[in-house]
């Protein structure tokens, strides 16, 4: 499988990274040859096999249903870049 | 031996330590020491002398009481991906800058109620994406170890880099590492420690920064393997803050180490001599399957047919995983936001940000991995890397069905290699570092590095023991033994 320029293009954009118009064909390229060392993966046999999901057949574990934490709004926000009022703030989502 | 004490093992310091001997406060003091002398490697990104000092004298209280567990007193290096509190925990990552967790990873929490002393935090690579170190933020970790008078820079491997050179220069007596493909073992391969990923599950992931939730586990990284008995011991057990911690018992790991193997039978992996391998990796791995022979263990020829598919299922999963941990580096709640200009909205934010924040390796995983799992891609690649995922697993049930107590295989195909000879590579090239350790990861074992010999230059070789599930002791018993055959003491001459 060939990543041309605009699937690149649409990738950086589904992955939220701004790829400048002259970075795309670099990174198409990239991302084919990683992709064709992938499809070795089609000479395998899978007919059958169960996709693999832990290492240890586990139930995943449940916990109480309780609140055992909370009161922390000034931690939570302690690291943000742009804190006003006990929120995050960002630009302007709504019109 | 105050001038050495920082070359001092966990197991030589813990029982000076008990008999009075030395204190944690010289101990700590003598590694600071290294540390402050050492910054040519760029091994230690943050150090914290303060909370060194505080966790010393601490320590130096408990042990005189008497009833002091083995890590108290024990000067550590923290890998950056643990997450300290009030100490930057970045993940050699731009997009982390500023972030100092309001929290405490369970595993450094562990160590620290054991009474072990952290020094600061180590280089890696960014996000523990890499095998060479040479991803991070902070620049490169240079090895301390050189090609005999040859002065070119070497990788110590990676992502665990910093914590590997900071072990083999003994500016720490032990560190943290860990291992998503062979992140631990790997790095100590190239720089002749011991490096040990626990079973899936053994240690609690909550607090270290994700990178691929299914496949990473942390580990020690010591200069012998009774120190990674000793360490493990403190680092493991059931967390109820990660949901697959397995709620199995955590033995004596240390009390395992018997010495006797005897009757055990060790599998070599056919599928592990790889065209192009070294004679010196071969030769290595001669001597280690004639050590443990010696040592009474019966040696078979297995095949774990499905190895080949290990590295392409893993850098499909392992992207894949990432790509959605890595989602929540959006610029909002913590580290780094873009400037943005006039008309920029969220989207922009998110898009600059990421951009910006994320080095050249990290984002070309993420986009793999968003395309991986995007709409029509994801039965093809995601869910067919899964489905031989689920097969290299069933290679490894069927040779521990038939007897098999351990697999012997080299650790890497390579020694290390000069920082920025693989710059001009495909990035296939340098995943191919991973050839022997990712298929561990994905199967969920226990997988050990042990130094075992030297190249012709000089530098270090390991030979990895992989274990079965849950039985580290058993494991590292086999690993003492090895250790202890090969005779491996070399340290790198002081350059730094």
């Amino acid at each position: 499988m060939s990543i041309d320029i605009d699937t690149a293009r649409r990738v950086a954009h589904l992955a939220r990274i701004k790829v400048e118009e002259a970075d795309l064909p670099a990174l198409a390229g990239e991302l084919s040859g990683i992709l064709t060392f992938m499809e070795q993966l089609n000479e395998v046999d899978i007919d059958g096999v169960e996709p693999m999901t832990g290492v240890t057949p586990m139930r995943l574990k449940r916990r109480a249903d309780v609140v055992a934490d909370g009161d922390m709004q000034d931690k939570i926000l302690s690291n943000a870049p742009d804190a006003r009022e006990g929120f995050f703030a960002v630009p302007k989502v709504v019109e | 031996m105050s001038d050495a004490l920082n070359k001092l093992t966990i197991a030589g310091a813990r029982d000076a330590l008990r008999k009075g001997e030395v204190s944690a406060v010289d101990l700590t003091m003598a590694c600071m020491t290294a540390m402050d002398a050492a910054g040519d490697l760029n091994a230690f990104v943050h150090p914290t002398p303060e909370i060194a000092l505080d966790q010393a004298r601490a320590a130096d209280a408990r042990i005189q009481k008497g009833d002091a567990p083995a890590m108290c007193g024990i000067p550590l290096g923290i890998k950056d991906l643990f997450c300290t509190k009030g100490v930057p925990s970045q993940a050699a990552s731009r997009i982390l800058k500023g972030f100092k967790p309001e929290y405490e990873s369970t595993v450094t929490s562990k160590l620290f109620d054991a009474g072990a002393v952290m020094l600061g935090k180590l280089n890696m690579d960014e996000f523990a994406m890499g095998s060479s170190n040479e991803s991070s933020c902070y620049g490169n970790v240079v090895s301390p170890w050189r090609r005999g008078d040859d002065a070119t820079p070497l990788t110590p491997g990676g992502s665990s880099g910093g914590s590997a050179a900071a072990v083999a220069a003994d500016l720490c007596l032990a560190a943290t590492g860990t291992d998503t493909g062979g992140s631990i073992r790997q790095p100590a391969a190239f720089t002749g420690i011991v490096g040990l990923k626990p079973t899936y599950g053994r240690c609690s992931r909550w607090g270290i920064v994700a990178f691929a939730s299914s496949l990473d586990q942390a580990g020690p990284m010591t200069k012998s393997v009774r120190d990674a008995a000793i360490m493990l011991g403190t680092m493991a057990g059931e967390d109820a803050k990660d949901s697959t911690s397995a709620p199995i018992e955590v033995p004596d790991f240390e009390a395992m180490l018997t010495g006797d193997i005897r009757g055990k039978t060790i599998g070599i992996p056919r599928e592990y001599r790889m065209d192009g391998m070294p004679d010196e990796i071969e030769a290595l791995w001669a001597e280690g399957r004639k050590m443990l022979a010696d040592a009474g263990a019966k040696i078979v020829d297995i095949s774990l047919p499905h190895t080949k598919y290990a590295l392409p299922a893993y850098y499909v999963i392992a992207p894949a995983e990432a790509s959605s941990n890595l989602a929540r580096y959006d610029g909002v709640r913590y580290g780094h936001r873009a400037t943005l200009g006039t008309g920029d909205g969220i989207t922009e934010m998110y898009e600059k940000t990421r951009a910006e924040g994320f080095g050249a390796e990290v984002q070309r995983r993420v986009m793999i991995g968003t395309y991986v799992l995007s709409a029509g891609f994801y039965d093809a690649y995601y869910n067919r890397a899964r489905k031989v995922r689920a097969l290299i697993k069933r290679d490894f049930e069927q040779v521990f069905a038939q007897g098999i107590d351990a697999i012997l295989t080299p650790a890497t195909p390579s020694a290390a290699f000069g920082l920025g000879e693989m710059a001009n590579a495909d990035p296939v090239q340098m995943y191919l570092n991973d050839v022997f350790t990712v298929t561990v990861n994905l199967a969920g074992l226990p997988g050990i590095s042990v130094p075992a010999g030297s190249d012709r230059q000089g530098l270090p070789l390991g030979l990895q023991l992989i274990g079965r599930p849950w039985e580290e002791g058993d494991l590292l018993n086999t690993a003492q033994v090895l250790e202890r055959a090969a005779g491996f003491a070399a340290k790198p001459a002081k350059w730094w």
